[in-house]
């Protein structure tokens, strides 16, 4: 009986002792959110490298404080995303949260600052429209740019360069691909294309076979838009060069980035000449983004040959964050409220061009319009066709007007 | 030595063991001293997986059928508090009030539980495994693909729990007393259930079914209303999650997290309804805290390896653990030279578990 009682109470004292941790005088807490499990793993880790490459670059410093770097990890699914959101805050104490990756993740988060006034929230690379368009969260900042900003420019090219009028649309089922869509088709009907309801396909994530959708693509169109991602892709590339496919594809932002690039056999060939548009491009040449490359390849040469997206935006958010604390001196002992003032106003040069924020907390920033060309050595490249300067997140509509767009979804824009 | 089961529904309360006493006291005070963040997501999160392993555990452990299923009879009824209540997305949300939606959900549950029921019983093991895994995985994809009522990927947000008495019940220890509420009252009903005529019959059921139909027992239905009966338990579970997470998406159902469910009944125990919620907790804080312990690349495998240990140590996982210890503790204790036997096995716990 005795023996119980002690045991009991030995648990009970160990349990009590974990109380949240509270930062010590001189040091921050800054979180990190990403996916280091599940299908997105690889984008994660490479995510957790743009978080250390702007610490490294601070050295672990900012504001005459250290910065201490506590990770936490998702699986893409929003709830995950929450649990460890929650952990980061409420028993680590971060004051400053860099995250997270995905788009429905961003949008969980974001519901989540709202209970968390204290605390301030800098968006990885979640790219939902939503997060920041409509309810967004007044301490949740996103310094890089969403799906449909990725996408500026490339209707307009498509239309007028390459003369596409009518297109077919394959993606992904979920918000990340529907921004993208909304992005390049607002502009390319704008302008007098279409894209009919019945030549959209949607597939869900982690698709294998493309046979049916490859069967049902109409012959009346003039190019595939394509919002895949990863594997998504090299699948959908690989049956559709077997199937004798011959229609010029549009790729979304992660369709024809590296991964899908360096995959062998022909589909190489086959994707040349494909247009595209995003937040990086692997070949920009610009000083800046050669230092960034340089410094990513020196610090991790377990990584990818280039920085993915997911590394720019991490570093990019990341480096906000301590720029503003560097302004702020580190004084955070009014719940953070000066250093979300010094954010709001923060407008600095990053490796990409110039980025800021407006209103809303959503970054403002350069776009790259690339395409697919062979390489002197034989490898694939996404060569820069031009800079969009200054994109921000109604695509230069006034708010009020934007929103009359509706949310993005899989019919939007109608483009009949 | 039987009367001191923990939570007997049958035993008087001057027999309860003197330990569950303090548990119990233990677990009401428990928000007093612990902050927050242990409150709700240790403490609350661990209270609700573990009462819908504890629909499992009643399956496996008293009736013999390893249902794979039980996680996707909670998660229906976390959906049918979207569809039916009130959600932020804008797809359904009938706005149906709390008293009306959360019984309709729970009773959705336990028929669609009963159902998976109807459609396994006449199988056994590992038949019975694959029967409501497919199940669970045609599920997922049918919510994940759906967009009339389930909302496809993104799912649903914005699911409240009601504010009642004035309290907010989302918050950290309303809710937590709400979720140890049922997981009282869920493990009450178990333990009494097992010592009912009714579970008598299912633990004799699964040991030998052909005899029990020579005795004139109805062997599929005796079985499916044990699927009824673990489904308002899980469906129950379900609704405290859907209004912990605050929101549901195919994620929520996914194979990950039915697997989850299972490592938890199995890691905490099959054979008394107290196993499910040790392996929540051991579930909870290792998903919570393995990332502190190791680099980040690797607290997966903690995990895994934390887990691997328990099942090779113990068949009977952290309950049996337990057990082993306590008969050790007590063999040295008394130590008594002319009897060779050193294990001492506890009555209760092996009573009742002969596979066939």
């Amino acid at each position: 009986m005795l023996g119980h009682l002690k045991r009991t109470l030995a648990a009970a004292a160990i349990i009590s002792l974990a109380a949240p941790a509270m930062a010590q005088d001189g040091t921050i807490k800054m979180g990190a959110l990403a996916t280091l499990e599940g299908a997105f793993t690889v984008l994660g880790e490479d995510s957790m490298r743009g978080v250390e490459l702007a610490l490294e670059e601070f050295n672990y410093e900012a504001g005459g404080k250290k910065i201490e770097l506590i990770t936490g990890s998702s699986d893409a699914s929003p709830d995950s995303a929450i649990r460890a959101t929650r952990k980061l805050v409420e028993q680590d104490g971060v004051q400053v949260l860099i995250g997270p990756l995905s788009g429905s993740e961003g949008l969980a988060v974001k519901d989540y600052a709202k209970t968390q006034p204290d605390v301030t929230f800098l968006n990885g690379t979640s790219a939902a429209q939503d997060t920041t368009l409509r309810n967004p969260a007044d301490n949740f900042f996103r310094f890089s740019t969403d799906g449909a900003q990725w996408m500026a420019g490339l209707g307009e090219y498509v239309y007028n360069e390459k003369g596409y009028r009518k297109v077919a649309v394959l993606a992904e089922d979920y918000s990340f691909p529907y921004t993208q869509v909304f992005g390049f088709l607002e502009p390319f009907c704008r302008l007098g294309g279409t894209a009919p309801q019945d030549a959209r396909f949607w597939v869900p994530i982690g698709n294998k076979d493309y046979s049916s959708v490859i069967a049902a693509l109409p012959d009346d169109v003039d190019a595939i838009y394509v919002a895949l991602g990863g594997a998504d892709a090299v699948n959908f590339l690989t049956q559709y060069e077997q199937a004798g496919g011959e229609l010029p594809l549009v790729g979304g932002s992660i369709t024809v980035d590296q991964t899908v690039l360096g995959s062998k056999g022909r589909t190489r060939d086959f994707v040349i000449g494909t247009p595209s548009a995003g937040p990086i491009s692997d070949t920009w040449d610009n000083p800046g983004w050669a230092d960034f490359v340089a410094a990513y390849q020196k610090q991790f040469p377990d990584g990818f040959p280039s920085p993915s997206l997911f590394a720019h935006g991490y570093y990019i958010n990341t480096k906000a964050a301590l720029l503003a604390l560097n302004e702020v001196d580190g004084d955070l002992s009014d719940g953070g409220k000066k250093f979300r003032e010094a954010l709001s106003s923060l407008e600095f040069e990053t490796p990409t061009g110039k980025v800021s924020l407006d209103e809303r907390r959503q970054a403002i920033a350069d776009i790259f319009l690339t395409e697919v060309i062979e390489g002197p050595d034989g490898g694939l490249l996404n060569k820069t066709i031009k800079v969009v300067p200054q994109v921000n997140q109604t695509l230069g509509v006034p708010y009020e007007d934007f929103l009359a767009y509706g949310q993005v979804g899989r019919e939007n824009p109608s483009c009949e | 030595m039987d009367g001191r089961s923990l939570f007997s529904g049958s035993s008087p309360l001057a027999a309860v063991h003197p330990a569950a006493w303090l548990a119990a006291l233990f677990l009401l005070a428990y928000p007093a001293f612990a902050s927050h963040f242990f409150v709700f997501q240790i403490g609350a999160y661990s209270l609700i997986l573990g009462t819908i392993a504890l629909s499992l555990m009643m399956l496996a452990g008293y009736g013999g059928m390893v249902s794979l299923a039980q996680l996707t009879v909670a998660g229906l009824a976390g959906y049918l508090m979207a569809i039916l209540g009130d959600n932020s997305v804008g797809v359904m949300g009938l706005g149906w009030p709390w008293w009306l939606t959360v019984p309709v959900a729970v009773l959705g549950a336990a028929l669609f539980s009963a159902f998976v029921g109807a459609v396994s019983v006449r199988t056994e093991g590992i038949y019975t495994i694959m029967i409501t895994l497919a199940i669970a995985v045609a599920f997922f994809y049918f919510v994940r693909q759906n967009y009339v009522i389930f909302n496809g990927f993104t799912g649903f947000a914005g699911v409240e729990p009601p504010r009642l008495f004035g309290l907010y019940w989302r918050d950290p220890v309303p809710f937590y007393y709400l979720a140890l509420a049922v997981a009282a009252a869920s493990t009450a009903a178990v333990a009494y259930a097992a010592r009912s005529p009714f579970g008598l019959g299912l633990q004799a059921i699964r040991d030998n079914p052909r005899r029990m139909r020579a005795l004139g027992y109805n062997v599929t239905l005796h079985r499916i209303v044990a699927y009824f009966l673990a489904g308002a338990i899980a469906g129950t579970a379900g609704v405290l999650l859907v209004w912990f997470n605050g929101r549901i998406s195919p994620g929520s159902v996914g194979v990950d997290v039915v697997i989850d469910i299972l490592v938890i009944a199995v890691v905490g125990g099959m054979r008394h309804p107290i196993g499910p919620f040790l392996g929540a907790i051991a579930f909870v804080l290792l998903e919570n805290f393995a990332i502190d312990l190791i680099d980040r690349e690797r607290f997966n495998t903690v995990i895994g390896l934390a887990f691997l240990l328990v099942v090779l140590y113990s068949p009977d996982g952290l309950l049996g653990l337990w057990v082993r210890i306590r008969t050790k503790i007590r063999a040295t204790r008394r130590v008594r030279p002319e009897s060779g036997r050193t294990e001492e096995e506890d009555p209760r716990l092996v009573g009742s578990t002969k596979e066939t």
